[in-house]
């Protein structure tokens, strides 16, 4: 079985937002909630870097161990799912989260988040694979379909790698090689405990 | 000749032209806009672990430009170590220690049996803000410590479906009876305070370890003695502890940071199981601990041999003022 990952090539993002505007659109987002953002850093300044971030699937996911009722489940791919009807939308995984990955449907005075959602990538959640209901709640399986996710499929520049993680770090180890320079995988340390080394 | 020479001049003049002007964008790809960026690494170690990595989004949410939180993994092992372990460890310790002291000293009998005769303690308003104090805090207790260790203990009995449901339940009823627990928490307050300030007469119950440990020691009392002083500090600060860091937790929009929230987070986790103990060992004496002690707040009165073995002070003042003629004047404002 494959082991999923995200890797986003920094120096190839061009804050184009097209990933965060597909997954939108891809899985019919409610307003308030991105599964998917592009944050620049040092903005306008020299040095300016955008990185696009969705939740990593961590090994030993923090939002996992933290949830009071245990509605997380990693899948064979890897894949970090959990389940909305079991979610008291308590906002743990929120705090647990390095990446800011968990979302909700309102802001959450007096305990009132609604159910959390977050990226799944692509790949739905604990329903029948490709129902209406699994759509309704977490958007479509692409995956069950043998397609990647929309995000890294659709970016212009290649940035945004999906796949198998062996396979990408492979893929961006050898463009790092290639070009002489890379500012390394984003997320990667505290996701998985250690980065790509080229 | 001339011709052939010319040509081969013209088209060495036109490579040189095209190599330079190839050549001059070929120089320019090589600065790269990102080359010199900064790089993660370099973020990370700046940040040793804490802290955030944060930009700008275009997106109207500011909270999603926070990119990395290298500590929020810190916080889940905090909660899921810490506060679960002294969790268990303070209420199973206390149970235990309980279970010990009663099979060593047994129930605190009325050593000079019951006379029958009763003398009132509490009045119905006390009464009913200790129950609502009471009932409302094991709900609390039992809802707030369901979301700690009941995933571990109760979920595999009962199947995620079921769990989820009642786990939402018990988030309702945290949320909503944390009100009259703290109205019932300020009432408590305002009627007993002014037993409970500790005096002199305490040194004497601590030297005598209470008159717990020994069958015939009876250290003398007020209304409250030092045990129930310590008792009533305890609910009244951990009680305020809880209150404040709970609507911190219930208002995260209004809690200044995340990082705050996180705070408040592990010491509502911490101070509840502290305060959880002692309300273990404060219902056992109240109930089958103590002979006669359960009235107190169970009818509002309790029997004069009681109060003498426990609160003879208490007696004693009790017993002064209905010797006085009933009047304002002569009731001392206590
Ligand atoms: C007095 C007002 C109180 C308020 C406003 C309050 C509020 C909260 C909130 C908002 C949470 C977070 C979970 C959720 O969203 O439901 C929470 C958790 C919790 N509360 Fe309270 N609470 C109060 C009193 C108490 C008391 C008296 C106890 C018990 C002794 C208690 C024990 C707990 C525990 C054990 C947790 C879980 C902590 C963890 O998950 O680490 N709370 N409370
Ligand atoms: S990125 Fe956040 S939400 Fe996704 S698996 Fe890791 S901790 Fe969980
Ligand atoms: S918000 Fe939902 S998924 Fe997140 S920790 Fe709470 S119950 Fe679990």
């Amino acid at each position: 079985m494959a082991r999923m990952k995200f890797l986003c090539d920094a120096d190839r993002c061009i804050e184009c937002n097209a990933c965060v505007t597909a997954c939108k659109n891809e899985h019919e987002v409610p307003w308030g909630i991105n599964r998917r953002r592009v944050v620049t850093i040092n903005d306008g300044l020299p040095g300016e870097r955008s990185v696009s971030m969705a939740c990593m699937h961590c090994t030993d996911a923090p939002c996992a161990s933290v949830c009071p009722v245990s509605c997380f489940y990693t899948t064979d791919d890897g894949v970090v799912l959990h389940s909305k009807d079991t979610c008291i939308g308590c906002g743990y995984c929120f705090y647990a989260c390095p990446f800011g990955a968990p979302q909700y449907p309102r802001v959450g005075n007096f305990g009132t988040r609604g159910k959390m959602d977050k990226c799944t990538y692509c790949s739905g959640g604990p329903e029948a694979d490709r129902s209406e209901a699994e759509y309704v709640k977490y958007g479509t399986n692409r995956l069950a379909e043998g397609k990647l996710p929309l995000c890294a499929e659709m970016c212009s520049t290649k940035a945004l790698l999906a796949g198998d993680g062996d396979i990408i770090a492979d893929i961006y180890r050898e463009r790092v090689v290639t070009r002489g320079y890379g500012s390394g995988a984003w997320g990667w340390r505290t996701a998985y405990g250690d980065s790509v080394s080229v | 000749m001339q011709l052939k020479t010319f040509v081969s001049q013209l088209l060495a003049a036109f490579a040189l032209v095209t190599v330079v002007a190839l050549g001059a964008p070929a120089s320019a790809q090589q600065i790269n806009p990102t080359a010199n960026s900064v790089q993660e690494q370099q973020l990370l170690d700046a940040l040793q672990g804490q802290g955030t990595v944060s930009g700008r989004v275009s997106i109207p949410d500011q909270r999603s430009a926070d990119l990395i939180k290298p500590g929020n993994p810190g916080w889940a092992n905090l909660h899921n170590g810490t506060v679960s372990t002294l969790s268990i460890v303070a209420i199973l310790g206390t149970l235990g220690l309980l279970t010990l002291f009663f099979l060593i000293r047994g129930r605190i009998r009325v050593e000079s049996g019951m006379s029958g005769r009763m003398i009132p303690r509490f009045n119905a308003i006390e009464r009913f803000a200790h129950w609502m104090l009471a009932a409302s805090f094991i709900v609390l207790a039992i809802s707030g410590l369901n979301l700690v260790i009941g995933r571990a203990v109760i979920r595999p009995i009962i199947g995620e479906g079921a769990f989820g449901t009642l786990t939402a339940w018990g988030k309702l009823a945290h949320n909503y009876l944390a009100w009259p627990f703290m109205v019932a928490l300020a009432l408590v307050f305002l009627f007993w305070v002014v037993h409970n300030i500790p005096n002199r007469i305490d040194l004497q119950w601590i030297k005598q370890g209470g008159g717990i440990l020994k069958k015939g020691a009876h250290p003398p009392a007020g209304k409250f003695n030092f045990g129930q002083k310590l008792i009533f500090w305890a609910v009244v600060l951990g009680g305020a502890a809880l209150s404040f860091t709970g609507i911190m937790l219930l208002f995260p929009a209004e809690t200044a940071t995340p990082a705050d929230w996180q705070l408040f987070q592990i010491i509502h986790g911490v101070v509840a199981a502290l305060l959880s103990a002692v309300i273990i060992a404060h219902i056992y004496i109240g109930t089958v601990g103590m002979e006669g002690a359960f009235d107190a707040m169970g009818k509002g009165e309790v029997d004069i041999n009681w109060a003498k073995e426990h609160h003879a002070l208490w007696v004693e003042e009790v017993e002064a003022r209905e010797s006085r003629p009933r009047g304002r004047a002569a009731t001392p404002a206590e």
